[in-house]
């Protein structure tokens, strides 16, 4: 799926099957961001710097803005280069926030906890299907650490 | 400018800039949905740290609950809490 690619940057291989579900995963994350950033599952992708409620509130004047466009923008790059084949070092870069954040929102929905994946899912909890796609995510990122890493 | 020259005489401090001398220091809090991994490459990536102390970071934070990853001035660990909020990584600050 991601290789280390010889001139620097990572090698790209996904499945028409792959490209498309990470294209509606990125797309939905995207419109969360943009009409409700205050949503419940994006707690984690904005979680406090300090516990005083007026510091706090002065951060997140400071930095809010900045943080939502990094994450927009790194969804952007996710969504324009799902079709190529080699990735720039900046563009796996974005790869690795966006999965994350993609992981962070659908973990945080699906109230991942440490030992979600150590006891055998049974067949009829709803969350089966949603579990699969984080796994999926887990393992995609974990391949692209290891690409960018090696 | 070597050794010849005079040693300046500190004034003695006031208390509050003691206080505000205290450094500050940037917690990782252990979450269920980062990777071992990604923590890892994220604090190799932010603070310029080598595989083996950022690994060694990385298991605290995660057998221990927490890690502190840096200090410094308000200024410094504000910059790097947001850096670490931009890769997703749970991280808060207080003054030491």
């Amino acid at each position: 799926m991601f290789e280390r690619s010889e001139g620097g940057g990572v090698e790209l291989r996904l499945s028409s099957d792959e490209r498309s579900l990470l294209a509606g995963l990125v797309d939905e994350l995207r419109a969360l961001l943009d009409d409700a950033p205050g949503d419940p599952s994006l707690r984690r992708l904005f979680p406090p710097a300090y516990e005083e409620e007026d510091e706090e509130r002065a951060y997140r004047d400071l930095m809010g803005g900045e943080l939502l466009d990094g994450r927009r923008s790194a969804l952007d790059v996710v969504a324009q280069t799902l079709d190529r084949e080699r990735l720039s070092p900046d563009e796996a870069d974005a790869w690795l926030r966006a999965l994350n954040d993609l992981r962070l929102a659908l973990g945080t929905r699906l109230d991942v906890k440490e030992d979600t994946f150590g006891e055998e899912l049974r067949r009829d909890d709803p969350r089966a299907p949603a579990l699969a796609v984080y796994g999926y995510l887990s393992w995609m990122q974990e391949q692209l650490i290891e690409a960018v890493s090696s | 400018m070597s050794t010849a020259a005079p040693v300046e005489v500190e004034a003695p401090r006031e208390v509050q800039d003691f206080e505000h001398d205290r450094p500050w220091i940037v917690i990782v809090w252990n979450d269920p949905i980062n990777l071992m991994s990604y923590v890892t490459l994220v604090l190799q990536k932010l603070f310029g740290y080598s595989k083996a102390k950022a690994t060694k970071l990385m298991l605290q934070v995660h057998n221990e609950g927490k890690a502190v990853v840096s200090t410094g001035t308000r200024e410094k660990a504000e910059h790097d809490v947001a850096r670490l909020h931009a890769h997703g990584l749970w991280a808060t600050m207080r003054q030491d």
